[in-house]
């Protein structure tokens, strides 16, 4: 499902300029990753998405839904939104009834919940722990259960609020497989995220905010190569891009195998 | 001196079958900066509430073993002692916001109103805390309006306003930009060197590498490996027990097995390191 953001504008209360004029598409199936210092607007942004925040000025369609007339909760079979943290968003007694709550909510019928149910708990590796009271869980655990729940809602377009804050290497990983398990279901993920590195590994299209604007939109090795306009909105590019950069490998790498394959062509040529 | 005695702890949480803590020994010394690394539900919080004296005050559960915080033993210590000794910022600075405030600069002073500090010392703290953190642009804001980042800088400011002799904060920039994480890391670094003992529990390893003094390793309760951040974060035992390592170890590693770094040469931590092994080779 395709969002079209048009000419925004968004103050808060008491006149904060959040969003000073954005426009942009984010495609149907496309995995996008916002980035940018805080207070650069990303929450601000995607807030809208979901129909939380309105438009002072322009406006956002979500298909053709514009969100200015939409509610958030119908807003809610076409946009999910894991918030950052886990504790804003689970309520029941059971991982289960958690993350049967909003597919049921939207309507689906019995046996679509269980089918959906069954599959986000396989996918955040929580099939174990149906009857688990949430806050029973580790934070880290918990933030599976939150991803779950929105996932079993299986809206066309899916928003993690930073995903991997305080997640070790395991969860991280975890996060990941969830997130390319939705790329492969053809679901549009956007994320907000200050862990660059795993933004280089994840996403093919990156945006760059800087105090309510757009500094940079591209595919991700474009983007990440900008160092001196990332530095604007306080990102610092990849450890492996920074590492290519300082070696003198050509282009810009992003992943470890990127980072090998280039530095294993540099050596050769070069000796 | 030594600042912080944790003696053979052993702690188990109310209703739980298995000690979270098993055994654990580690002194830090005045002025150290020691960096807890470990998985999610290793015991890197339990261990930082123990040094807080919320174990066994606020936490109920079973601890065995001893913590001696500034030569006092916490068991045996009021909370209300422990606080003008330590400093704990918690994971999630929304839970350490009191709720009690109107605004930043109220929340900031709060700790010390409850001290009993007397009013112009307290302003002056205040002021100073908030600029050490760059906050001041926020003093009339109400706690609850900041963005997480923003937070905390407050619940960091919070607690670095009391100067406690010992700060243990847990993921203190979890939720900032990397500049930001930065700055703060920075501050932390210079409370250090000022004689201010940190006990930093983090993932971010690039970071660690750049600013601690010493490294523990908690794997599920246990210490699994102590010492200086470049033995520590580079070792093997780390990757076989599904600890994050940085980009910089992961590609020497494998670069290893392709002849693109020395099999003889440590692995880097830093992007430093990385740079001076990588080109070594390559000349």
């Amino acid at each position: 499902m395709k969002i079209a953001v048009e000419n925004l504008f968004f103050s808060y209360p008491g006149d904060v300029q959040a969003i000073r004029g954005i426009s942009l598409v984010i495609e149907s199936g496309e995995q996008v990753a916002l980035i940018g210092q805080n207070g650069s607007g990303k929450t601000t942004l995607v807030r809208h998405f979901n129909g939380l925040l309105k438009p002072t000025q322009g406006k956002v369609l979500v298909g053709d839904w514009d969100t200015r007339e939409s509610t958030v909760a119908r807003l809610a079979a076409r946009v999910g939104y894991v918030f950052q943290n886990p504790d804003e968003q689970l309520f029941c007694k059971t991982v289960q009834d958690e993350v049967a709550f909003g597919p049921r909510n939207l309507g689906y019928d019995g046996g679509r919940v269980t089918a959906l149910v069954e599959e986000a708990l396989l996918m955040t590796e929580l099939l174990d722990q149906k009857e688990t009271n949430p806050y029973d869980l580790s934070p880290t655990w918990r933030k599976m259960v939150a991803l779950a729940s929105v996932v079993a809602m299986d809206t066309p377009v899916v928003i993690f609020d930073e995903p991997t804050t305080g997640q070790d290497a395991a969860s991280v990983a975890r996060i990941a497989n969830v997130i390319a398990a939705l790329r492969g279901r053809g679901k549009t993920v956007i994320a907000i995220t200050h862990d660059i590195d795993f933004c280089a590994e994840n996403f093919e299209r990156i945006i760059a905010l800087g105090q309510g604007q757009i500094l940079l939109d591209g595919p991700s090795q474009e983007v990440l190569g900008q160092e001196e306009t990332l530095a604007l909105t306080y990102v610092d590019p990849p450890q492996l891009t920074r590492l290519g950069k300082r070696l003198g490998l050509p282009g810009v790498v992003c992943t470890p195998d990127e980072f090998l394959e280039a530095y294993q062509r540099y050596s050769e040529t070069n000796s | 001196m030594v600042v912080v005695d944790v003696n053979e702890l052993t702690y188990t949480y109310p209703a739980s079958a298995k000690p979270v803590l098993s055994n654990v020994s580690l002194k830090v010394t005045q002025g150290e900066f020691l960096a807890i690394i470990g998985n999610n539900g290793a015991g890197k919080s339990t261990l930082c509430y123990a040094m807080a004296g919320f174990i066994p005050h606020f936490f109920r559960g079973s601890m065995h073993g001893s913590v001696h915080v500034a030569g006092k033993d916490t068991h045996v210590t009021s909370l209300n002692d422990i606080v003008q000794q330590v400093g704990l910022a918690f994971q999630n600075p929304f839970n350490q916001i009191s709720g009690a405030k109107f605004t930043v600069y109220e929340e900031i002073a709060f700790g010390l109103e409850n001290t009993g500090v007397p009013r112009p010392q307290m302003m002056e703290r205040v002021e100073k805390v908030m600029a050490l953190t760059g906050i001041t642009e926020l003093a009339d804001r109400s706690p609850y309006s900041l963005s997480g980042g923003q937070q905390q800088r407050v619940a960091l400011a919070s607690i670095l306003v009391m100067e406690p002799k010992v700060l243990v904060l847990d993921e203190p920039t979890s939720q900032l930009d990397p500049v930001g994480s930065r700055e703060v890391f920075q501050v932390i670094k210079e409370m250090s060197q000022r004689g201010m003992t940190v006990i930093l529990v983090e993932h971010k390893v690039e970071w660690i590498a750049q600013f601690a003094d010493r490294v523990i390793a908690l794997y599920d309760g246990q210490i699994l490996l102590e010492g200086k951040p470049a033995d520590v974060l580079a070792s093997p035992l780390l990757e076989e027990k599904g600890f994050g390592l940085s980009r910089y170890t992961q590609v020497a590693r494998r670069g290893v097995e392709r002849n693109l770094w020395p099999a003889d040469r440590p692995l880097p931590v830093t992007l430093q390191d990385a740079v001076d092994g990588f080109r070594g080779v390559s000349r």
